[in-house]
């Protein structure tokens, strides 16, 4: 059980999954926008077109070699969160590569992937580039205050910095969204931000910044930040359904708690407007950053 | 068994079938005919459901829609966009003025033919294209793509020389241009 080649190919199914509902996930949004909107819209299998279409096209782009590299930046930092997150309950199916400390180094992981990218697009010498990786580090600036407290909150409260003992933890005393209400808010009024939907869309405004950070990037680069995207987007997920939600115990139960999440930045960016990136500061660092000193202080008396 | 034939035909087949299915345009909007473009795009025509999406920069796009007249000073503009765009890449050319010049057919300083600087793919003809008529210059394409015939940017590969020759004898030597912006 324990050899490396189960090691390996758990890796790479796990990479997978992962790939595929991230997908189709986006590829639900896209369905579920069109109906809000009164529209057709695409098929569900849209993305995968669209990323297949994207991957078989030529590539002749050149503009230093960090632009090369700000792609391959991004996925290399969601696969090693998607790797540390364990997907289900117990290390059923997908092994995992966690160890004592992994909500710490994923505090880290989680922004390297966006760091390596604004290196990218500053060699690119696209002012829209420039624009579009200016604003996106002032929101993470916005947003990562509330997560992180939020996820001190609960390691302060159960005297552990370890995923697995969370998880653990939560088949006994039920599920942590009841046990600290104030750090489920907190963080999922960050993820808002983290998964950049309209109205935290700034960074990438199509209409104002020519999609900003990505611009120059056409092609394979494109596709490997929509797979590296979607890749990323369920390992959120799960983190979520793992930190706040009790884990899974089967993929159906994974699938079903890990869309209800991502319904939340989906549902709440159809009816929202883009905000100017002040006004997104501000917004995380009001009611969400409160929630995160609330669930400071409720990991502290309780 | 991999360059055999057979196979690259299979693998051109799904290629077409994909780039088909999803069209990025990017439309460059400075005459009059841009205004038929949000309806085509939004609840009412809906072409998001065939596929079509608006996408932002030329990197990222395959189709260049030229909506309406092309001014001598936009058409520089135009043709460095269309050279930054990656291979396979389509032109429309969207209403009269592209064709023959239009209601612009004396003016002195729009282009009159668009084929003769750009390889256009698929005209749609009109004053202005309804709605209508822009989903079925896209089908249009859509058909031309999956047999492979669409095929305008081998051609200006080919005819580089011709098609930069006819951009001279408007600009003149003042404007210099680089040989092909990639």
């Amino acid at each position: 059980m324990e050899s490396v080649g189960y090691y390996i190919l758990g890796v790479i199914v796990t990479i997978i999954v992962a790939f595929m509902v991230g997908m189709t996930y986006m590829g639900l949004s896209r369905k579920i926008t069109a109906r809000v909107q009164n529209r057709k819209g695409p098929p569900f299998y849209q993305n995968f077109i669209d990323a297949f279409k994207l991957a078989s096209k030529e590539t002749a782009i050149h503009h230093g070699f960090m632009h090369h590299a700000g792609p391959a930046f991004l996925m290399v930092a969601s696969i090693m969160s998607v790797l540390i997150i364990p997907v289900l309950n117990d290390g059923k199916w997908f092994p995992n590569l966690n160890f004592d400390g992994d909500l710490i180094f994923l505090l880290y992981i989680m922004v390297f992937g966006p760091l390596g990218m604004a290196l990218g697009a500053g060699q690119t010498g696209n002012p829209n580039s420039a624009i579009g990786v200016t604003r996106g580090l002032s929101q993470m600036v916005g947003f990562e205050i509330p997560w992180v407290m939020a996820l001190v909150a609960l390691m302060m409260q159960y005297q552990t910095t370890s995923l697995v003992d969370l998880m653990a933890v939560q088949q006994t005393t039920g599920w942590l969204m009841f046990s600290s209400p104030f750090a489920f808010l907190a963080a999922v009024l960050a993820m808002l931000g983290m998964f950049r939907y309209s109205p935290f869309d700034i960074v990438g405004a199509p209409t104002e910044l020519a999609s900003g950070p990505v611009s120059e990037n056409g092609g394979k680069y494109l596709f490997t930040m929509m797979s590296s995207g979607s890749i990323f987007a369920f390992a959120k997920l799960t983190l979520y359904v793992d930190l706040f939600m009790g884990g899974a115990d089967n993929l159906i139960e994974l699938l079903i708690k890990t869309f209800t999440i991502y319904l939340i930045p989906m549902l709440y960016g159809m009816v929202s407007p883009r905000y100017r990136t002040e006004q997104a500061i501000r917004y995380f660092w009001g009611w969400p950053l409160f929630f995160g000193f609330l669930a400071l202080v409720h990991a502290m008396v309780f | 068994m991999i360059n055999d034939k057979n196979s690259q035909k299979i693998a051109d087949f799904i290629k077409n079938w994909a780039r088909k299915h999803s069209i990025w345009v990017l439309a460059y909007g400075t005459g009059c005919g841009a205004i038929e473009i949000p309806p085509t795009m939004t609840s009412r025509y809906d072409a998001e459901r065939l596929g079509v999406r608006g996408a932002a920069t030329p990197r990222q796009a395959d189709v260049l829609l030229i909506t309406g007249y092309l001014t001598t000073k936009t058409l520089k503009r135009v043709i460095r966009v269309y050279e930054q765009m990656q291979d396979p890449k389509y032109v429309i050319g969207f209403g009269s003025c592209t064709i023959n010049g239009g209601m612009y057919y004396d003016s002195y300083n729009t282009i009159k033919v668009l084929d003769k600087y750009l390889p256009v793919d698929v005209y749609i003809n009109g004053c202005m294209p309804r709605p209508e008529a822009v989903l079925a210059g896209f089908g249009k394409l859509q058909q031309l793509i999956a047999e492979g015939k669409a095929n305008g940017a081998q051609k200006y590969k080919d005819d580089h020389e011709y098609y930069r020759g006819n951009l001279r004898k408007i600009i003149g030597n003042k404007y210099e241009m680089p040989l092909y912006n990639w």
